[in-house]
């Protein structure tokens, strides 16, 4: 208690406003892409009482997944545009682990959520590298699922974005490979999430520098003594 | 055989057709191509005019059901002057000649008529192995498909075999067997299906007849106007779908009640043939409305998509049942358990941590309760 009372903290302003809309309104329509492409790969039974002229369920499940598509897919650039203009913490720098340090605390990092040992000193303030490096991989992820699903949309559509994807059904070897893989991954997303939302309440308590409350404010704590 | 190259008017006319069947068949002709009621009189001189193209028909790899479809075209004309009219100079299974008589029939085609004759060929090439899978008069299917496809005007290639390679191209492909257009340096139209329609190939046959070149072409190198578009779009039972009715069992309610067959694995969502517009068999039905999913016969490597009674195919390299669905789930609750198990010992790790620190404080805090109290 004592100690608690003596150690400072420095506010840090970690999470811009861009990031945090962006992370909000991703992680929604990831919420709503998964549940509507799940129920477009297994449709249930139900509504079996009236006509196929008195409803359009299945319809409507299918046109909320393609909006919300749109919308992932737009802010998707948006949060790619912003890793170029962004605070240091947003930069694209911080995904990709080029720098010895970075491969460094990859190995801390896993050390410490895997094997659960103490942690040494402070990680990086906004994203730890293996962070950076997992969200890395998610957004090729975005890109793989992005492109295949226009690749399948441009059947319905003759728009400009989903025709410029056209040609990955016959490098994917047909429509139907492409819709495998694309319903493949989003199990990608769903472990992601699980994996994500369990380690950013683990890093709250181990680094308590209140990890989780930071998506919504955008600060993080420093602990001034650490740096002193 | 036709060193004179008579016209399909001067034949229909020798043959004992009027001028009104003539000008009925242009017509028909021109609607199978897919062209407009005004480029009829292209037709019509096309037919009146022009020598009639020598035509070569090879087969590979195959198992004759594209001559098969190709003889049962809806129209009786269509057949009729296709097959007899259009100067078939070679086709193993249909020609008169035999042995060194029929090769040197395809010779003297190849010849005689460089940059004229049509070739069209059924079943896939197999090259492993130095193709000994396929040869004819000791040559290899590939030898007999390079020399003959040097020449030609325009190469079509019949049904799945030929455009992807259809089974024996499906997984292990022991044979190495190849589509037509990944072994020659020329255009290829191609026209997969398993077998193609009967109207869809006379419509194909007779584009290149009428106009002297090949119709528009997809990025699979497959006619646009009868390849556009998905079975699914076309489908009568598309309502169903967007409805959400679907068939879950054979011979359920719902099966009975026609609803749509996407449960049931039909493909018809991620295939491209024109089946449910020109049906089959002289547009009597077509699987779909015969109660039975599209197993997706037009497109490229179908025979490994299995099982086709499935909406998603089994997961290569976790056997049989194993859907992405499965896989998935199983990750999921492994993942569940992995991160539950971490809370545990992260939580009795914790509690250690703040005894620690309570122990570690405890005569301030003592101090500073008894003052408290005190007070």
């Amino acid at each position: 208690m004592a100690n608690a009372s003596a150690a400072t903290y420095q506010r840090v302003y970690v999470w811009e406003l861009p990031v945090r809309f962006y992370h909000w309104v991703n992680a929604l329509c990831v919420v709503v892409l998964i549940a509507t492409g799940y129920l477009i790969g297994n449709p249930q039974s139900i509504f079996y009482a009236s006509e196929a002229y008195q409803q359009y369920w299945f319809g409507t499940v299918r046109f909320i997944h393609f909006v919300t598509a749109f919308v992932f897919f737009f802010m998707f650039l948006v949060r790619i545009y912003w890793g170029f203009v962004g605070n240091a913490f947003a930069r694209w720098t911080n995904f990709i682990p080029y720098k010895r340090a970075q491969v460094e605390e990859i190995g801390e990092v896993l050390k410490v959520d895997v094997l659960q040992t103490k942690l040494r000193g402070d990680i990086s303030l906004g994203h730890n590298s293996l962070a950076g490096f997992i969200y890395f991989l998610s957004f090729l992820a975005f890109l793989f699922q992005s492109t295949t699903g226009f690749a399948l949309y441009s059947s319905m559509s003759n728009a400009l974005l989903p025709q410029m994807f056209r040609w990955i059904v016959p490098l994917m070897g047909g429509e139907f490979r492409v819709r495998q893989w694309h319903h493949a991954m989003m199990w990608f997303f769903i472990l992601f999430a699980i994996v994500h939302v369990y380690l950013v309440f683990y890093h709250d308590y181990i680094e308590g520098r209140g990890t989780t409350s930071s998506m919504v404010g955008g600060w993080k704590f420093l602990r001034r003594s650490d740096h002193d | 055989m036709n060193s004179s190259s008579p016209s399909i008017w001067q034949i229909m006319k020798s043959k004992g057709y009027s001028r009104r069947e003539f000008l009925q068949f242009c017509s028909y002709a021109a609607v199978a191509a897919g062209l407009a009621n005004s480029h009829l009189n292209a037709v019509v001189q096309a037919f009146e005019k022009k020598p009639r193209p020598p035509v070569v028909w090879l087969h590979f790899q195959e198992c004759t059901c594209c001559s098969e479809s190709f003889i049962r075209s809806s129209h009786p004309i269509v057949a009729d002057v296709l097959l007899d009219l259009i100067s078939l100079d070679y086709t193993e299974t249909l020609q008169a000649a035999a042995g060194f008589q029929a090769e040197k029939c395809l010779n003297d085609t190849i010849k005689k008529y460089p940059g004229q004759y049509i070739l069209l060929v059924e079943g896939s090439v197999p090259v492993k192995n130095d193709g000994v899978y396929c040869c004819i008069a000791g040559k290899t299917a590939e030898d007999i498909l390079q020399e003959s496809a040097k020449d030609a005007a325009a190469v079509i290639a019949w049904g799945s075999c030929a455009s992807n390679g259809c089974i024996q191209a499906a997984s292990p492909n022991p044979t190495g067997a190849t589509p037509v257009h990944e072994l020659i340096n020329k255009p290829v139209i191609n026209v997969p299906g398993c077998p193609p329609i009967a109207d869809v190939m006379t419509g194909v046959v007779t584009h290149v007849l009428v106009l002297g070149h090949g119709p528009e072409l997809d990025n699979q190198g497959r006619p646009k106007e009868f390849y556009s578009r998905r079975v699914h779009d076309t489908c009568y039972r598309r309502a169903y779908y967007d409805a959400g009715l679907f068939v879950e069992m054979w011979d359920d309610e719902k099966a009975r009640k026609g609803y749509c067959l996407y449960k049931m694995g039909c493909r018809g969502p991620v295939t491209y043939n024109a089946c449910s517009v020109t049906k089959w068999n002289g547009g009597v039905s077509y699987p779909i409305q015969s109660g039975h999913g599209c197993i997706g016969c037009s497109e490229a490597g179908f025979w490994d998509n299995e099982p086709f009674y499935q909406h998603l195919a089994s997961f290569p390299g976790f056997g049989i049942e194993s859907t992405a669905d499965k896989i998935g789930t199983t990750l999921g609750i492994g993942a569940l358990i992995g991160v539950g198990a971490h809370a545990v010992t992260t939580n009795i790790r914790k509690h250690k941590l703040i005894e620690e620190e309570r122990k570690g404080t405890t005569d301030d805090s003592t101090t500073r309760e008894t003052t408290a109290g005190q007070d």
